[in-house]
């Protein structure tokens, strides 16, 4: 019946009910309280409670009325969040009777240990709290009559916005009709529906009880909705350490809801996901390192946070993989991406230049921090790195295909042997990178996002620029491709077009037909010429940070790579005549 | 070169390395008495007190005193930013004081960084630094050329993964030459510069211009000729996103073919140097 596997169940009883309790790990290890939400049963969880049962004592019921626990009765009346809060009390003294816990909750799991967290007579109880897609009604209360006190257009909009994603709200207030969807039609097709709208597997979960729950639950709202909404506490202050988790494209909570949270929580662990409603199904992973690391805080006495960056919240703990990290766009994006709090693996041929990568990024806010040596276009080296990284740091969030070379002269000038060199780095690099590293992401189902850094010579022709152009211009319609195809694995796909960057890509780069004291005379003298347009690498990687945050499919980064970028497309013949210049160096 | 000029130069070059100890004693004093919630400015008076107290009265320029990410000169555009502002020191912070104070008309001229409490980026970034002195008196004594060792430099550093924060300073110089300055009892400033150094240095560029070089050490060309002999202050300084370091001191060219003795530092026994020494 359960999909928990060596659970401890046991029943607790209080006010007439019994609760299904279930225990994993070992209880001796901080209590983790998990508490699902609406219309769900305690095995939502069961992705993610083997897991942080291996560190914690995991601890799951089933909220009255749902699963294997007993509905009051009448069941008016019977599932109001002071009720709610006596099952929460009565299950933790149970469980961990002089040790406070760390709770869980999702949706209305959620919203009901907002509950927890907030009232007084659970003081001392509650170590800390993560909060999963379930605002306090308490909260929201106030935040909407904050918006109808001065709607501002801003504010009408976050109003009305929220307002389209709750309508189910409204629909589970009529009487008896949605008892009879769920136990009909609705409860049959759930499991459909969840697969094909929010990317839910299909398989153990939802459990049978799933009709029986929906249609009990139904209460949860009608009990509570309209008295809080209305008459919001005016005190509904955390008591806890709370740890915020916003999944971005959630269908039923916006992600403005939180935005006046600090008022409520006092010291607030911000943290956002791209995915929908139902997290802990489909970003068991993720969830699971942000709890662990987060009831690791507070169980050390909560130092201060290391990352203070701008996207923190989306990247705090992400395991990020850079090629060419040793220098240029590469260094900086993992110095952007250590700042965010994210785990990084600087990968470079040159050993000694990701070394000092990895080390300056762990100075700067990456909890961890490693330097791998590989040469991207060989392919029997990544794929050692490939599994060097799997075995030891486990599957990349996000790969950074970074590393490239330059090669300039007209065509007829290079060689064979040059078009193999500047495509086997280019393009190859990229190749391997996402063949290696992109799978595992697919196979594991918890999105991820592959970032391949093109070139404004993409889309831009040049005279002097055939194999780097091509090569490029090659990584950019790999990016496109590969971006419809993960698209349905909720992996991003983005191609950076960076443009003139002043790194050391110049330093490296081949001169085609031109002699040794020639090819020094001109990396020379382009040297000096990106030196003078001097766009620094810092604001390339801010990019690459923004681009992944924002699931953005292509991204010209300098200006003058944005114009050519919008030439492409309404005046391509000017960028043709453009081409036909040859640069004097 | 002959005895007497030599011991010529060295009489002049104790007044030198002595001026330049007190300097390193001041930034020693005041860094001590640092604590949050000093300003920049009282810093910089700080600075300004203690070397006046001990017979200081001209400058090459005031103390200036830089704070948190101010160290790392970051969104610098105008040089009137260089000035001390109001910005408090708080817990963790790195700091920068620089001073040049001319002490019997001998002229010193000094940059020392630290942190208030630890900061293991900066720790990282002063380590980093102990390269480039080796560097640049390796390159000096090779005779390279003044704008090659300025590339070099720059190239250390952003193999090192940081910045060159120097090329914030007028004209992007890593070094600007000092000399001996005329003392006298009015000694005015302008934009915090002692009207005698710059009178000095102005005549150098004077001079130089005709004959093909530069008092002061730039990427530019008109620093693309051999080291000229003299007292070079050089200051190379790292940034790092937010947090940056420097060492200013005085590095001694002479015309000498023993490579030795072409150039020197004048001082080895400086707080950074010593700071370096203690860590292996």
């Amino acid at each position: 019946m359960t999909t928990l596997k060596g659970a401890r169940e046991r029943t607790v009883r209080t006010g007439g009910i019994e609760l299904c309790v279930a225990e994993l790990g070992d209880a001796r290890q901080p209590t983790v309280v998990l508490v699902h939400g609406y219309p769900d049963s305690k095995e939502v969880w069961s992705e993610m409670a083997p897991r942080l049962a291996e560190r914690f004592h995991v601890v799951l019921y089933d909220v009255r009325g749902h699963g294997r626990s007993t509905a009051p009765r009448p069941l008016r009346g019977g599932f109001t969040l002071a009720k709610l809060t006596d099952d929460f009390l009565a299950v933790v003294d149970a469980v961990s009777p002089d040790r406070p816990v760390h709770l869980v909750g999702h949706d209305w799991g959620s919203v009901q240990s907002w509950e927890f967290v907030t009232v007084g007579r659970t003081e001392g109880r509650i170590a800390s709290f993560t909060t999963i897609s379930g605002p306090s009604l308490d909260h929201f209360g106030h935040w909407i009559k904050d918006r109808l006190r001065r709607p501002t257009p801003r504010r009408a909009a976050q109003l009305l916005g929220q307002g389209a994603k709750s309508w189910y709200v409204g629909m589970l207030h009529t009487p008896v009709l949605p008892e009879a969807a769920w136990r009909g039609p609705l409860g049959k097709r759930w499991p459909g529906l969840l697969e094909r709208a929010e990317g839910v597997a299909a398989g153990d979960y939802p459990t049978a009880s799933l009709p029986g729950d929906a249609a009990h639950g139904a209460w949860l709202y009608r009990d509570n909705v309209r008295p809080r909404l209305s008459h919001p506490r005016p005190d509904a202050y955390a008591h806890a350490p709370v740890q915020l988790i916003t999944p971005q494209d959630d269908a039923f909570l916006s992600e403005r809801l939180y935005d006046d949270l600090d008022r409520w929580v006092p010291q607030l662990t911000r943290r956002t996901i791209p995915a929908k409603h139902w997290v802990p199904r489909t970003r068991p992973d993720q969830l699971c390192a942000w709890i662990e690391e987060f009831v690791a805080s507070v169980e050390g006495g909560r130092p201060e946070p290391g990352a203070t960056g701008p996207h923190a919240a989306r990247f705090g703990g992400q395991l990020v993989l850079i090629t060419g990290a040793g220098s240029g766009i590469g260094r900086a994006t993992a110095f952007a991406f250590a700042e965010a709090g994210a785990r990084l693996v600087a990968v470079d041929r040159d050993a000694e230049a990701a070394a000092r990568t990895a080390e300056l990024a762990r100075l700067i806010g990456a909890p961890q921090a490693w330097a791998e040596t590989a040469d991207v276009s060989d392919e029997q080296a990544m794929e050692k790195l490939a599994e060097r990284v799997h075995r030891a740091y486990g599957v990349v969030d996000v790969l950074v295909n970074n590393a490239g070379i330059g090669l300039s002269g007209s065509f007829f000038a290079t060689t064979t042997e040059d078009w193999r060199t500047v495509l086997d780095v280019n393009l190859w690099g990229v190749i391997h990178g996402c063949r290696l590293f992109g799978a595992r992401m697919a196979e594991r189902g918890q999105g991820g996002h592959i970032v391949n850094i093109a070139s404004a010579a993409a889309y831009q022709p040049s005279r002097v620029l055939p194999a780097y152009s091509t090569s490029k211009a090659a990584v950019l319609m790999l990016s496109e491709c590969l971006r419809a195809e993960l698209a349905s694995r909720s992996i991003g796909v983005t191609a950076i077009c960076p443009g003139i960057v002043n790194t050391n890509i110049t330093s490296t780069a081949r001169f085609a037909g031109a002699d040794e004291t020639e090819e020094r005379r001109l990396r020379k003298s382009s040297a000096r010429l990106y030196g003078l347009r001097d766009y620094p690498p810092e604001k390339v990687a801010s990019a690459v940070l923004d681009a992944v945050a924002r699931n953005r499919p292509v991204v010209p980064v300098t200006p003058e790579a944005r114009g050519a970028h919008v030439l492409s497309r309404v005046m391509p013949g000017a960028l043709r005549r453009l081409a036909r210049v040859e640069p004097k160096l | 070169m002959t005895t007497a000029v030599s011991s010529e130069l060295t009489t002049e070059l104790r007044g030198f390395r002595s001026v330049q100890r007190l300097a390193y004693e001041c930034a020693e004093a005041v860094a001590a008495r640092l604590e949050p919630g000093v300003t920049e400015r009282e810093a910089a008076r700080m600075q300004r007190e203690w070397l006046r107290e001990r017979g200081v009265r001209d400058w090459f320029h005031l103390p200036f005193a830089w704070f948190g990410d101010r160290t790392a000169f970051v969104d610098f555009r105008v040089p009137l930013q260089f000035f001390p502002t109001d910005r408090e020191l708080a817990p963790g912070m790195p700091f920068i004081l620089d001073m040049a104070p001319v002490y019997e008309g001998y002229t010193a001229d000094i940059g020392y960084s630290g942190s208030l409490g630890a900061d293991p980026l900066h720790d990282r970034l002063m380590a980093d630094l102990e390269a480039h002195r080796e560097l640049i008196l390796r390159e000096t004594r090779e005779r390279r050329s003044l704008r090659e060792i300025y590339e070099d430099v720059e190239r250390l550093m952003v193999r090192q993964g940081c910045a060159n924060r120097h090329r914030a300073y007028p004209f992007g110089v890593i070094a600007h030459k000092v000399d001996r300055v005329r003392e006298r009892r009015w000694a005015p400033h302008l934009f915090g510069f002692g009207t005698q150094s710059l009178k000095g240095l102005v005549s150098d560029a004077l001079r130089g211009h005709r004959e093909g070089w530069s008092p002061l050490w730039s990427p530019h060309r008109f620093s693309d000729h051999p080291p000229k002999p003299g007292l070079w202050a050089v200051e190379p300084h790292l940034g790092f996103r937010g947090t940056g370091a420097k060492f200013e001191e005085i590095l001694v060219v002479t015309d000498s073919k023993d490579p030795e003795e072409s150039a020197f530092w004048l001082d080895d026994d400086l707080p950074h140097v010593r700071r370096w020494a203690e860590e292996k």
